[in-house]
């Protein structure tokens, strides 16, 4: 078998072991929260007796071990479970709360991903001259500032202020793509604030690296000027550290959206997530954790294969 | 007469250095310089490491490393002054008028890129070539440089190709565009002795063959006897002496140039075997998760107080025998017997005896000593660790020892980065013989050094045998070293002892085809000597 597949079957096969001990922990750590269903649904007056036919009803009362395992055959076989509070099944409101999601984290990662990589690029050509500190300011005032407090200082401006944009994200299915775009427009531009510092950083700090070699002079030598020498002969040699941060940013997007949501009411994963959390509905709050977990491990896979395939020793063995 | 292709008068190059210690200051490191190179000839520039060949020889293409900067005089190339031109006509003259090929192409290749795309790209970006055209001029080269198979070569990625074979890749890379003027720095210095000879033939042959003009940079005045025209000697960033190659090598003038000429100043009369302190009996070994020996049955004696010279090239197996020795690697097979007891495989359940009793001095100075201990701090930690010396009586061994290594008592309280390269292998030996150890594992300790300096690090390990009755086992891959202070040799080729015994058995013909290839290998200084030993030679050279 080529080295190169048979690397990615093994980081596949880690990625599957490890999102079985998350959804463990997951479960876990719902089981050792105070409270649970019944009493979120009964409220802090309600009998012992009522919460027991409650818990009885809803299938509580049995062994935590029964009820995980009973609970990974339906995440295998598709079957997310029924949410305890409304009674609705979780896989086809996961749907659509993910797809809404991944619209949001889609835009986001188009606009910050080339605007991050381009902006270190351009931080290289001009290391420590006004650029490049300008870039690195900019960025890491926004990366400092909490999410939330970027979002309501754009709110104000754009939304109260200039009617720019809309200060609620409320997006329906049968909406055109451009009032769709205008209509999520702040909370992207929340989201590439967020996650553009990490990857420019990471892209000026693994080309600077590359920079040293002495191939970069052998090309400097050949008459390439800077831009050039940046981009043909150290960008594809530090693209591996700049993949695994640019997945670790993806994965935010899609994982760490919860307040951003919230801020701006956009009916996403985050939304439904904390919607659970306050109702004490385990199920849906399984569900979420899983596939945020699975999230993770996929682009950290992603992440990993690509590095592999970016290292011409592994991709053209001897 | 006609202008020279390059014209080089008053040349001034400066740097900032930042001291530890002190505020950053600039200081002139070539202090006005003048030569020319004549179209279709070649210059050679010699001198050691800090005499500021390279930082001239880039010069030429108004480029200078670091911070470093051109600060006065005036570099002609075609009758332009490239220090005076702007940006853009220098990007224009770099790759396309003057090309460069460095000492390590292994890292002067683009480990992303094919080589091909790497050889041709000057050439087609300065308009000279044609995609196509290049390409087929690429294959040409590599042909005349003796590569094999030249058709595809250039497919390949540069970690498939052998050291030998990618600097003959960068000689392409260099002649491609069709340049007026070629600087070669040090092109040879990285490879093995006996691939240096075909890589050195494949240069000069195609530098006569394409009638471009070339400035040779090397430490090594037998190296450059072979292919210049004229040879320019520097020194701390001045010309010490010009003159043609015969009058260099056969009537130098300076005594800096005689100095050069004559290093190896060294006679070492070899002593009559003894009873051996260390006995490497049937060693075999490979490394964990590889499926081949890199080590067979290697079996040699080390006489008490004397020194065995192991050589070989690279990937002979001479440094994993040292790794062996000192438990690093434990062999598959065999045993060591060291004095009167047999060592333990392993280097953790060695006794303190054993690790005090075989100390090892590496080929990196530099990497081998703490950045931020004083130079008083690495010599008495041994001191502490096997003697438990403290204080006033630990003092007073650090300045006995600084005593016999030559450096006075004002280096104690310096850092290694204050020392220069001869001085920190200087207090690496130092570190090793506070242990009082019975044998010391040299590994490759000069071939960092300026030929000068490594005489000077030579006579002292041998005053310091005989003071101290230590046996070496010295690693290496330069002959002249091993004539220099052998007792007995060991010639290791492909992982096995080729050929084994006293100096001047190991030494004296008849020799068997690899001696013979790797002794006639090494540079003499001597015109025509390159074309004599590539006639001579009855096997082929395994860089290539």
């Amino acid at each position: 078998m080529h080295p190169i597949l048979k690397l990615v079957a093994e980081r596949l096969g880690i990625g599957l072991l490890l999102l079985l001990a998350a959804s463990a922990l997951i479960f876990g750590l719902t089981e050792v929260l105070p409270g649970d269903a019944a009493q979120a649904v009964l409220g802090q007056g309600a009998t012992e007796e009522n919460l027991a036919n409650l818990r009885a009803e809803m299938g509580l009362d049995r062994p935590a071990f029964t009820r995980y395992f009973e609970w990974l055959g339906g995440i295998f076989t598709g079957d997310m479970g029924i949410a305890l509070t409304n009674k609705l099944p979780i896989g086809e409101q996961i749907a659509r709360r993910m797809s809404a999601t991944l619209f949001l984290a889609f835009w986001a990662a188009i606009i910050s991903v080339p605007l991050a990589i381009l902006l270190g690029l351009i931080a290289v050509r001009y290391q420590n001259r006004w650029p490049d500190k300008l870039i690195s300011g900019i960025t890491l005032a926004s990366i400092s500032l909490p999410e939330f407090m970027i979002a309501y200082i754009l709110v104000f401006f754009f939304a109260v202020k200039l009617f720019w944009a809309p200060s609620f994200a409320s997006v329906s299915p049968g909406m055109p793509l451009l009032d769709q775009l205008h209509a999520i427009s702040l909370p992207v531009a929340v989201l590439t604030l967020v996650v553009l510092a990490h990857m420019m950083r990471m892209t000026r700090a693994a080309i600077l690296n590359v920079m040293q070699s002495a191939y970069i002079e052998t090309a400097e030598l050949k008459g390439l000027n800077t831009f050039a020498v940046i981009r043909k002969h150290a960008f594809p040699n530090a693209i591996a550290p700049i993949v695994n941060v640019v997945m670790i940013n993806l994965a935010y997007l899609v994982v760490g959206v919860v307040v951003v949501e919230v801020v701006f009411a956009y009916p996403g994963m985050g939304q439904y997530l904390v919607d659970a959390v306050v109702k004490r509905d385990v199920p849906v709050v399984l569900a979420c954790g899983v596939i945020f977990a699975a999230v993770y491990i996929i682009l950290n896979i992603v992440a990993d294969v690509v590095s592999i395939l970016a290292n011409p020793r592994l991709r053209h063995p001897k | 007469m006609t202008t020279p292709l390059l014209q080089v008068r008053g040349l001034k190059i400066g740097a900032t250095v930042y001291p530890p210690g002190e505020k950053p200051h600039d200081i002139e490191i070539v202090h006005g310089v003048d030569f020319d190179v004549e179209a279709g000839k070649v210059l050679g520039l010699i001198g050691e490491s800090g005499a500021g060949k390279s930082t001239i020889g880039l010069a030429a293409m108004a480029y200078g490393r670091g911070g470093v900067e051109l600060t006065g005089g005036t570099v002609m190339v075609n009758g332009r002054d490239v220090l005076q031109s702007s940006v853009r006509d220098v990007r224009r003259l770099r790759g396309a008028e003057v090309t460069y090929v460095s000492q390590s192409a292994a890292a002067s290749f683009n480990p992303a890129k094919r080589i091909m795309e790497q050889v041709i790209e000057a050439a087609v970006l300065q308009g000279k070539f044609s995609k196509s055209d290049a390409e087929q001029r690429a294959r040409d080269l590599f042909a005349k440089l003796g590569l094999p198979d030249p058709d595809n070569i250039g497919s390949r990625y540069p970690h498939q190709v052998s050291g030998g074979q990618l600097q003959r890749c960068m000689t392409a890379l260099a002649l491609c565009p069709e340049p007026d003027l070629v600087v070669f720095d040090e092109p040879t210095t990285a490879l093995d002795v006996t691939t240096q000879i075909d890589v050195l033939k494949a240069i000069k042959d195609a530098i006569r063959d394409t009638g471009v003009a070339a400035l040779y940079i090397t430490h090594d005045l037998a190296v450059v006897a072979q292919v210049s025209d004229h040879i320019m000697v520097l020194r701390q960033g001045e010309m010490v002496e010009y003159g043609t190659t015969d009058e260099i090598i056969n009537a130098p003038k300076e005594e800096y140039t005689q100095a050069l000429v004559s290093v190896r100043s060294i006679k070492h009369v070899e002593k009559e075997p003894v009873e051996p302190i260390l006995s490497v009996q049937g060693i075999t070994a490979r490394y964990a998760g590889t499926n081949f020996d890199v080590l067979h049955d290697v079996t040699v004696d080390i006489s008490a107080g004397q020194t065995l010279a192991v050589v070989g090239e690279s990937g002979s197996g001479k440094s994993t025998l040292a790794r062996v020795i000192t438990g690093l690697l434990p062999p598959r097979e065999g045993t060591i017997t060291f004095g009167d007891r047999t060592l333990s495989p392993d280097q953790p359940s060695r006794s303190r005896e054993d690790l005090r009793e075989l100390q090892m001095i590496y080929q990196m100075a530099d990497t081998a000593m703490n950045p931020r201990q004083t130079v008083g701090t690495i010599i008495g930690r041994p001191l502490e660790f096997y003697f438990g010396l403290k204080g006033a009586e630990k003092q007073k061994r650090i300045q006995e020892l600084l005593d016999e290594i030559e450096l006075g008592s004002g280096f104690q309280d310096r850092y290694p980065a204050e020392l220069s390269g001869g001085q920190k292998q200087r207090v690496c030996i130092a570190r090793a013989l506070a242990a009082k150890p019975k044998l010391i594992i040299c590994d490759e300790v000069t071939s960092a050094l300026d030929p000068l300096v490594a005489d000077g690090i030579l006579k002292l390990l041998l005053q310091l045998q005989k003071i101290e009755d230590v046996a070496y086992l010295f690693i290496t891959h330069d002959l002249a070293t091993v004539r220099a202070i052998a007792d007995s040799i060991a010639v290791m080729y492909q992982g096995r002892v080729q050929r084994y015994g006293t100096k001047s058995e190991v030494l004296t013909p008849p020799f068997d085809d690899y001696t013979d290839l790797l002794l006639s290998s090494v540079p003499e200084m001597k015109l025509g000597w390159l074309e004599d030993v590539i006639a001579h030679r009855k096997m082929e050279s395994a860089g290539n």
